[in-house]
């Protein structure tokens, strides 16, 4: 039998800290593995090379300048394949909650005299500018779901990002529930697939994978009720993540 | 390296390194010479800005530390301590000496993974003549996979400590949501005894490699301590001298914006300084622990050097006296084990109580030495203890300044002795040494520093 050529893989860094693409430099032994099932032909924080020549596109960061927008199209035409990694490029991330300031003003706070001279629009997950082919999502990446994700875009398969809240995981972890602990925890819609990192560690869930697509809306807003909670510091929790995402759900509670 | 046929020209060069490689984030370095005169000289950081002070204003304070981590994936932890810091200053809150510790050793732990990344990964493939460490899994394995293994080390600390390096989870301010596991403590300090032989090997290799003689005398600038070799804690020194406590930084540096960049530059006095590795082995050397000094001495490092490529050899000196610390460390808490009740505490304060709590409006500094440098943190928060001002002050900021300063000197001295591309590699290799972290250094500056 001929051997396959490996798919030639590329990293890309939008606007982001360049976190998820470093979970790459942290799995150890198993990054060379990995560089035995494809070629790393194009990773700038860790490479000089330059190829224009890949088959896969890792996407990192999100979408917030007319320039990253020209790139990213341009990537697109190149690649066969291309990767959303982690929040950023996946939801917006954190870079959304500049969105909640006018633009103006941002600038005005970090750049005083000089924001006329900054380009920046509404930061966007890479999807809204370009079409994407798998999401791994989480601030940072999970590095089981990348190796997962990896495995599904080489043997040609579509990989789902579990959309069920982190609650489930939660539960099977054993974590006394946050909100039974007198705090509040974005985990009831947050799309499930970290193993419930943040929770198992005692820290709230801060919604980092983005919000599952049919919360059980009521049923959040019982909790809510039952807890005595306001909706307005709710609606504050979900935008640290969701902000670019999550016009539909500020809606669905504003509602009631 | 081969030798590049081309006709060296010492009255023109122009060198325009677009989206230097193997840094983090992203920055063109722009060298003009005309007629044999330097007419431009710049690192122009380019990277998308990304309004971190802007974010933090009106969000909680509790929830700073989370989102200030995600300024840098590389320095998540030394953000995140920074952070901390600068809130108990801002709500007057004392976290306990076992917290303290614990804080130390995940700031130690981030250093040497760090530290590693830059110089196998980022450095050693200009020493050794190839791009990138990609070909050197073919030629060099075993140091490749030596390198991995002390990177997974470090990273494999920031999960047992922290839950994870990047974006740590339970450090919060206050103390930790969750204490170690003492298995996984175990696992870790054995990881750490094996690391040292990985130390002396990577020592030796070092010993090897060959830095550009380069020399120019500059302002350093760290935390220093009577007690240790100030890394979590102490005061601002330059060159030694002259004490500023932390929370009165502003009065040592001023910064202002560039056209050409996206950060800011620092200065003292109106000159360049110096922040990272070297600035701290400067300043003090005489506080490292003996292995790390006799690994100074190995190395040929005194104090004071004045060739910023041997950032790079200071780096190393750290690493080795940043894992015995460790290891000190580490044996007191596993002969001592951890009081649970000094040390674990929620992230947030009771959602029940929250609101009724009455904050002082205040503004709180920290600021701490992570791998480039000395960083800042400031936030003013109201009586809800929600943020009203935010500022963040990144080494790589300070070093931008203090690096075109390097590349002024340095060009002339190599104008007809070097090839436009040799000596593009120079300057490359200049920038690199410096370690700078891009995408932190794009979300600089407060409104109040400008004049």
């Amino acid at each position: 039998m001929k051997k396959q050529p490996k798919p030639k893989v590329a990293f890309f860094d939008f606007t982001d800290c360049e976190g998820c693409q470093l979970q790459f430099a942290n799995m150890g032994q198993t990054l060379l593995d990995l560089t035995q099932l494809v070629d790393i032909v194009r990773f700038r924080e860790i490479m000089s090379e330059e190829s224009e020549d890949y088959d896969i596109a890792f996407i990192e960061g999100s979408i917030s300048t007319d320039n990253d927008v020209n790139r990213i199209k341009k990537i697109r035409e190149k690649a066969k394949v291309l990767i959303s990694l982690g929040a950023c490029a996946t939801i917006g991330g954190v870079n959304g909650v500049k969105n909640r300031a006018s633009l103006d003003l941002a600038k005005q706070r970090v750049y005083a005299e000089k924001a006329d001279t900054i380009n920046t629009i509404p930061a966007m997950p890479v999807h809204k500018v370009v079409q994407v082919d798998y999401f791994i999502n989480g601030c940072p990446v999970y590095i089981p779901e990348i190796l997962n994700v990896i495995k599904c875009v080489v043997m040609g398969r579509p990989y789902v990002v579990p959309n069920y809240a982190v609650c489930s995981e939660c539960k099977i972890n054993e974590n006394v529930c946050l909100y039974e602990k007198d705090q509040e925890c974005m985990g009831p819609v947050t799309r499930a697939g970290c193993n419930s990192w943040c929770v198992n560690n005692g820290n709230r869930c801060y919604g980092c994978r983005g919000l599952v697509e049919n919360p059980a809306v009521d049923a959040a807003k019982d909790i809510l009720l039952k807890y005595g909670l306001k909706l307005e510091d709710i609606l504050q929790r979900f935008t640290l993540y969701n902000d670019s995402m999550g016009d539909k759900y500020d809606q669905e509670f504003k509602k009631g | 390296m081969t030798k590049s046929s081309k006709k060296v020209d010492s009255k023109n060069v122009k060198v325009d390194v677009h989206y230097l490689t193997r840094v983090e984030g992203h920055g063109n370095i722009v060298v003009d010479v005309k007629e044999g005169k330097l007419t431009k000289c710049e690192f122009q950081v380019i990277e998308s800005p990304r309004f971190f002070e802007s974010m933090l204003v009106a969000r909680s304070i509790w929830e700073a530390q989370h989102l200030t981590s995600r300024i840098c994936g590389i320095c998540a932890c030394g953000h995140s301590l920074a952070s901390i810091k600068a809130g108990e200053d801002a709500l007057g809150i004392k976290p306990s000496d076992e917290t303290i510790m614990l804080r130390k050793l995940l700031l130690y732990t981030e250093q040497m993974d760090s530290h590693i990344l830059h110089i196998y990964i980022l450095v050693a493939p200009d020493l050794l003549g190839v791009k990138s460490i990609v070909p050197l899994i073919k030629t060099h394995r075993p140091v490749i996979e030596m390198a991995l293994r002390m990177k997974k080390m470090s990273d494999y600390a920031g999960e047992v400590l922290a839950g994870r390096h990047i974006h740590p989870i339970s450090y919060v301010i206050g103390g930790l949501t969750q204490l170690p596991q003492r298995e996984n403590l175990e696992k870790l300090y054995k990881l750490m005894l094996e690391a040292r032989k990985d130390g002396e090997a990577t020592v030796k290799l070092m010993k090897k490699l060959k830095f550009p003689e380069f020399q120019r005398p500059t302002q350093y600038m760290s935390l220093a301590s009577d007690e240790e070799y100030a890394m979590y804690d102490g005061d601002l020194v330059v060159n030694g001298k002259a004490k500023t406590k932390i929370r009165d930084y502003k009065k040592l540096f001023s910064e202002k914006v560039l056209d050409y960049s996206r950060a800011k530059i620092a200065t003292i006095n109106g000159k360049p300084y110096a922040v990272g590795a070297l600035s701290r082995f400067n300043n003090n050397s005489d506080k490292l622990n003996k292995k790390a000094k006799q690994v100074a001495k190995e190395l040929g490092l005194v104090a004071p050097c004045h060739n910023p490529y041997l950032n790079t050899v200071a780096q190393l000196v750290e690493w080795v006296h940043c894992l015995e610390e460790s290891i000190v460390i580490m044996e007191k808490i596993l002969k001592h084990g951890l009081d649970e009740e000094r040390i674990v505490v929620s992230s947030w304060p009771k959602r029940s109580e929250i609101d009724k709590i009455k904050y002082k409006a205040n503004t709180g500094v920290g600021c701490v030495e992570v791998p480039r440098g000395s960083l800042f943190h400031e936030y003013s928060i109201d009586e809800t203890s929600h943020i009203t001002q935010a500022n963040c002050v990144i080494p790589t900021n300070q070093n931008m300044a203090n690096l075109e300063e390097d590349m002024r000197k340095l060009v002339p001295e190599l104008l007809g002795k070097k090839t436009q591309e040799e000596i593009t590699l120079d300057l490359e290799m200049l920038a690199r040494a410096y370690d700078p972290c891009i995408s932190c250094a794009t979300h600089i500056l407060d409104i109040k520093f400008v004049k």
